[in-house]
């Protein structure tokens, strides 16, 4: 098969093109250029395309630059900004995953004549009970990231593939030792990659958008402080909320009236939360299967139903999770779909 | 035909390489003036003994040679590491610190815009038609006697138009009489007699591994009477305007290519320029929706410069380079990601347009057979890219 691997310049990404070439394929490594802005880390720094660079070259694979900022701008970094501006967290790494990689690279391969698309995350794509291709976690629980690549459905799958899903992130670091890549004892990428470590969300988001001071509300509507920017408030987050909240958490974020509602972490338990959009790697589950369902990148799977059109409902209580966030639902360690917590 | 392969590559296909303007062979006289130096010579030029004196004499021969295929004195060759420093040295060192305006065109390669930003200067930003020339009564109304440099280039980078320069000087003379002229000359020094093309400029700048020469060589040439400040400090090497030891086999190789290029430019420009004129009109014909740039302005022989509306030049190119043709799409960034031209930006295409051209440079080497063959190469891959298409669609809506 003809491999488009795309390369971050991380040890995943680098071993993930070395075994698909050591596999016999015709492998091409590219390196998505992604943030035009300031960074420090992650996959859009120009030390991070040097490293992915030189391990194609130790590899023996051609290696491009493909320049998508544009794209990135424009479904991660805006809607991110204006996710917060509405009071809600978003996930700008499963957006990428939504929209650059595995859609306009995707794209990019399928046009340049690839068979597939190879990334370096830790998910498996498997053959389930019922003999079709699913989705599945990868080998190493501790790193797992089925949850960020759940939006993969059955007619992406067979184009995709992630070499080092079925390998501990050790083995992982083992194998890039054996090969001498310079990439094998690199950290792990760590929160959003547009964002810099000196300047953090508040810089990020206060030079594209105006950070209003939010009330903090008790549930009687009772003054209890004051936070500067209401935008970066999380629901379920106590500190940074003042010391009058005590041992309460925000409930919810009203941006329109430019008030946080805090609550005893007993209020802030549900039992069902509404999604939207949902995607679905194949049907819908039926209303009385029981799956799993996660609520952040390496949380605990809690046991649940989904029922249709919107709601997935828990078999236990549980806090409460910030809109704008992503649940994603697992029959045993297949992902079966997901969607975007609303509010 | 004319095939090079990078050094230790193991090309199945060795490539019909189109991209000189990014840099190409060295000629065999700059090879052998090279590897004569390294292998028979050695030494640091500033010294006081006789090793010393003989690495002294081998670079100011080179001064000497250079000086005279440019049209300057000897004394006004300052070596640099390339034409990166050379436009960074013009830019920087062409004027006191924070006194008086820079004027540089919209077009200039990053080497002279990054360095005019960085000059902490006020930079006055000339514009250039859709013919890709600088707007000469937009430069009239630039030019006051507060101008303290004006930068612009000889033959653009990407699409190989030709400036008039002893236009821009005339009105630089007469409107700002204290300013200095400099022009990038690094993509016309492969093509153009520079002791005519720039002999109204005050400093130039040249790249050796344009022209034949090695990589990491270069020259800000100085009119006599110009004052330059360096920008590296040291030891003092080049009177005081460029500290750092000299790069002798950088020299030497550099005035052998100047010279063997010059002697046989008038040939290799009118051969090429023939070639190019039928990469040119082979794609275009090809290709319905295609559009060559700037066709009606003077331009260097060796620059082929092409649009291919609906087309992303990454893909074009990707599938250029399997089919073995080496080419480029014109500005990358750090990162090695080609980013839409601000050549074409400021010569009013639009941002998405300017994402969809191919520059293919060819060399004093390049022959018929690289041409046809990178001729189809581009039709195939554009066509399969759905220039066509993409236009069709565009046009039927």
């Amino acid at each position: 098969m003809r491999v488009l691997v795309a390369m971050s310049g991380g040890v995943d990404s680098s071993v993930a093109a070395a075994l698909v070439a050591e596999a016999g394929h015709d492998v091409v490594g590219a390196t998505m250029k992604l943030w035009g802005g300031t960074s420090d880390r992650g996959c859009c720094s120009v030390g991070d395309v040097e490293d992915a660079r030189r391990v194609a070259q130790q590899i023996g694979i051609s290696h491009y630059v493909f320049n998508f900022s544009d794209d990135f701008d424009r479904h991660v970094v805006d809607p991110y900004v204006e996710s917060h501006a509405a009071g809600l967290t978003p996930n700008p790494c499963i957006e990428c995953n939504r929209h650059l990689k595995f859609d306009r690279l995707i794209a990019r391969a399928d046009q340049l004549g690839f068979d597939a698309v190879a990334t370096g995350h830790h998910a498996r794509i498997v053959e389930g009970p019922d003999g079709r291709i699913w989705l599945a976690r990868g080998a190493d629980a501790a790193k797992d990231q089925s949850y960020v690549v759940h939006m993969l459905d059955a007619e992406t799958l067979p184009k995709v593939m992630f070499p080092v899903g079925t390998l501990t992130k050790q083995q992982v670091r083992e194998k890039a030792v054996s090969l001498g890549l310079q990439t094998a004892s690199k950290p792990d990428s760590q929160d959003v990659c547009f964002i810099s470590a000196s300047g953090g969300r508040t810089a990020f988001l206060s030079e594209r958008i105006a950070l209003r001071p939010g009330k903090v509300l008790d549930e009687a509507g009772r003054l209890l402080g004051e936070v500067p920017a209401l935008e970066l408030v999380t629901v379920g987050q106590r500190r940074g909320l003042g010391p009058a909240v005590g041992a309460r958490y925000a409930l919810s974020v009203n941006v329109q009236a430019a008030t946080v509602t805090v609550a005893p972490a007993d209020d802030l338990l549900v039992t069902e939360l509404r999604l939207d959009p949902v995607c679905w790697v194949r049907e819908p589950p039926g209303g009385d299967e029981k799956l799993l369902a996660q609520v952040s990148a390496h949380g605990v799977p809690v046991p649940a139903r989904w029922e249709a059109p919107g709601r997935v409902v828990f078999e236990r209580p549980l806090r409460k999770v910030a809109p704008g966030q992503s649940v994603v639902l697992y029959r045993g360690d297949l992902v079966v779909g997901g969607g975007t917590a609303a509010r | 035909m004319a095939r090079h392969a990078p050094a230790g590559a193991t090309l199945a296909c060795v490539a019909v390489y189109l991209d000189h303007a990014a840099g190409g062979p060295m000629h065999p006289d700059a090879v052998a003036a090279t590897v004569g130096w390294i292998t028979s010579g050695f030494g640091n030029p500033s010294g006081a003994h006789q090793v010393a004196r003989r690495a002294r004499q081998a670079i100011d021969e080179a001064r000497e040679q250079i000086a005279d295929l440019i049209g300057f004195t000897p004394g006004g060759i300052v070596f640099t590491s390339g034409g990166t420093e050379a436009d960074n040295l013009a830019l920087l060192g062409a004027s006191a610190p924070g006194r008086g305006a820079l004027v540089v065109s919209a077009v200039e390669h990053p080497a002279v815009l990054e360095a005019a930003v960085r000059s902490g200067r006020e930079v006055r930003v000339l514009g250039v038609g859709s013919d890709g020339r600088v707007d000469l009564d937009h430069l009239s109304r630039l030019l006051d006697p507060g101008v303290a440099v004006v930068s612009v280039q000889l033959a653009n980078h990407e699409t190989g138009v030709v400036q008039d320069l002893d236009a821009v000087a005339k009105r630089v003379r007469k409107r700002s009489p204290g300013a200095v002229l400099h022009t990038d000359s690094v993509q016309a020094a492969p093509w153009m007699d520079l002791r005519s093309a720039a002999a109204c400029a005050d400093l130039v700048s040249i790249s050796g591994h344009k022209f034949g020469g090695p990589q990491g060589a270069g020259v800000l040439a100085v009119r006599p009477g110009v004052q330059i400040s360096p920008i590296l400090h040291g030891g003092g090497q080049e009177r005081r305007r460029r500290s750092g030891t000299h790069n002798v086999a950088g020299a030497l190789g550099m005035a052998a290519a100047l010279r063997a290029r010059s002697e046989q430019r008038a040939e290799i420009a009118a051969r090429v320029a023939g070639l190019r004129d039928r990469l040119c009109d082979a794609v275009t014909g090809g290709v319905s929706s295609s559009v060559a740039t700037a066709v009606d302005s003077p331009r260097v022989p060796g620059h082929c410069h092409l649009r291919f509306p609906g087309v992303e030049a990454e893909s074009l190119l990707f599938l250029l380079d399997e089919a073995g043709v080496c080419a480029s799409a014109g500005a990358a960034c750090a990162s090695g990601a080609f980013e839409p031209s601000p050549v074409l930006m400021a010569m009013g295409v639009s941002k998405e347009e300017a994402g969809s051209c191919l520059r293919l440079t060819l060399g004093p080497d390049t022959t018929s057979s690289d041409v046809d063959f990178a001729a189809e190469a581009v039709v195939e891959s554009a066509t399969r890219l759905g220039s066509d298409a993409a236009t069709k669609a565009l046009v039927s809506r």
